[in-house]
């Protein structure tokens, strides 16, 4: 049941990342279609939070280094009912509380600016050691992409957590082996990631990202304590996922969809997932 | 013929005192565990330079709210701002050079965005260590001034040390103090002075000059002025510890005068005090002459310090030199 109530939470994330998309009429649809499962995972299964009281203090910190994934957190708050539904149409307007980069300061249950990559995972650190200094059992995760493993601070970091024993930290990567200049394994080589993690001290996790089962199954296999081993489960994701028209499309970082094809994408991900449930 | 033996460089952390000199040892380290005696919400960090900015005492009385980071500039500030995110206010040491040139990305977006309480702590602020270029912050201030949020400290000696850092950790937004470390210099307990967070304050009156200094250069504009009184020449000295928010009220009422006027700072001439004075000026329309005695635009040379000092116009008696040469 818990799959269940993930994966119907997921389809509607994706929903909502194409009708912003065709909103905007650009956006990061292929990353949003991709991680859409583990977002899922997070908020629909993981996350302790409370939707009228971002700040509760005793909550789960979701840190999403990755700022220009933004619009498929966005659709997670949504379906966390953190932000309206409503909302979510003025993504990447003029004044609007969810810009295309995401910000702390502007939206509801951001914790941080992500954007400038390699940082998420040092402001976890913090968090994590903070919270565990304070005896709080909130735990902290990081979101962070394969293309972020270039970064030296994202080194720095998974030494000092595993080095300070924050096993309330758990870090998850989308693996989509897609950068911004092309596939990963020609941008920098960053395989094998699940080793480089083990040497760092880290409970290694390597899963199909799209794969709801495989990704509870992963949390579950998380042990949470303040000190502990801190926890990576790594995503192997495919971007478009859902939408055979975008998952067949040569990859790209910015994906570019036109005016006509939204509704064609829509009727794919619908089709699927009724698929899927029959 | 006698010759004089060259001056050997000394230890990375050479001391600017001079001989004989009143020095406290170590007052920002027990500044910071005063304060935290007050403040259970302040905690200590550092990039394995502990020992070397004074962060060791903290860590004896406290080593519980202590957290050694490795030498990882970037994750000593990312994780600094995590802490402050869940309500504590972390001191995070290291050299200046390393905070303002390899962290800059991590202090701007993840502490200075979000203006939280972060106080970073810089040791050997400008030419304060005979290494060369590598420890030489000779521009930390131009680095660090064109980003929003952030206040800049100064401070001349012990007793602004003392006095600034409950300052410091009470301001809600992020800091950045250009540490004085091991046996420091006490000076201004001389003068009728409070250091205050944002306020410059006028240490003597003059009827000839008008010395603006920062940070060490304060303790050499008051021997230089006691000096130039020697020559019949009356300095006033204006200590402006805090760069950034600046106090022009206080400083540009000095500025404007018939008084001859320099700026004194350990910095580079680009883009510090001097630079903060004058554009201050342009602001308020005051035409006037400033002359700037600080370090050259250059990569500097190793050596002693009192010889890199001289050379380079920061010892008390290049002041002398340089003001007489200006009257």
């Amino acid at each position: 049941m818990r799959a269940e109530k993930v994966r119907e939470a997921a389809y509607r994330m994706r929903h909502h990342a194409l009708n912003m998309g065709e909103a905007q009429g650009q956006g990061y649809v292929g990353q949003a279609l991709g991680a859409a499962d583990m977002l899922a995972a997070v908020y629909a299964d993981q996350l302790r939070y409370r939707a009228d009281d971002p700040h509760w203090a005793e909550r789960d910190r979701f840190l999403l280094s990755t700022g220009h994934y933004a619009i498929g957190l966005y659709a997670a708050l949504a379906e966390a009912g953190i932000v309206d539904v409503a909302e979510l149409d003025s993504y990447g307007s003029d004044g609007s509380r969810l810009p295309m980069s995401g910000m702390a300061s502007y939206t509801p249950g951001m914790e941080i600016s992500g954007g400038s990559l390699g940082h998420g995972l040092t402001v976890a650190v913090g968090m994590a050691l903070g919270l565990r200094h304070q005896g709080s059992s909130a735990r902290v995760i990081n979101f962070l992409s394969d293309g972020e493993l270039d970064e030296g601070s994202t080194w720095e970091a998974a030494m000092g957590a595993s080095h300070h024993g924050l096993g309330n930290l758990i870090a998850m990567v989308d693996i989509n082996a897609l950068q911004a200049d092309g596939p990963t394994v020609g941008v920098l080589r960053t395989e094998p990631v699940a080793d480089k993690w083990t040497a760092c001290g880290w409970h290694a996790q390597r899963v199909d990202g799209n794969n709801v089962d495989a990704l509870l199954n992963a949390f579950d296999n998380v042990r949470s304590e303040p000190v502990g081993v801190p926890s990576v489960i790594l995503c192997d994701t495919r971007v478009g996922r859902g939408v055979p028209l975008l998952e067949n499309r040569e990859k790209a970082h910015f994906m570019r969809i036109d005016a006509d094809e939204w509704q064609i994408c829509r009727e794919q991900l619908t089709a699927g997932h009724e698929g899927a449930l029959v | 013929m006698t010759s004089v033996a060259p001056l050997k460089t000394s230890a990375m952390i050479a001391s600017f005192a001079d001989p004989g000199q009143k020095t406290t040892p170590a007052p920002f380290g027990h500044a910071l565990v005063q304060a935290a005696r007050a403040d259970e919400r302040i905690v200590g960090m550092t990039a394995d330079l502990g020992k070397y900015t004074d962060m060791h005492i903290f860590a004896r009385e406290f080593p519980d709210r202590f957290f050694q980071m490795g030498m990882a500039e970037q994750l000593l500030f990312g994780a600094a701002a995590g802490m402050a995110e869940t309500g504590l206010v972390p001191f995070a040491s290291t050299y200046s050079v390393f905070a303002t040139r390899r962290a800059y990305d991590f202090i701007c977006l993840d502490i200075a965005e979000p203006n939280l309480n972060v106080n970073v702590v810089g040791g050997l602020p400008g030419l304060t260590t005979g290494y060369g270029p590598s420890h030489q912050a000779t521009e930390d201030i131009a680095i660090f001034r064109g980003m929003p949020n952030l206040t800049i400290v100064d401070p001349c000696d012990s007793v602004d040390i003392e006095q600034a850092v409950p300052q410091l950790a009470e301001h809600p937004g992020p800091t950045y103090l250009r540490l004085l470390r091991g046996n420091v210099p006490t000076v201004l307990d001389e003068y009728d002075y409070r250091f205050e967070l944002g306020k410059a304050k006028v240490l003597r009156d003059g009827a000839d000059v008008v010395l603006i200094s920062s940070g060490l250069m304060t303790m050499r504009a008051l021997q230089a002025a006691e000096q130039l009184s020697a020559h019949h020449v009356d300095v006033a000295v204006v200590h402006a510890p805090t760069i950034k928010p600046f106090d022009a009220e206080t400083v540009l009422a000095q500025v404007d005068s018939d008084r001859l006027v320099l700026t004194c700072e350990n910095h580079t001439v680009v883009g510090g005090l001097f630079e903060t004075v004058a554009s201050a000026a342009v602001r308020r329309g005051i035409v006037k002459q400033i002359t700037p005695i600080g370090l050259p635009d250059e990569f500097l040379a190793a050596g002693a310090l009192p010889t890199l000092h001289d050379r380079y116009g920061l010892s008390t008696t290049q002041i002398v030199t340089t003001v007489l040469a200006q009257l």
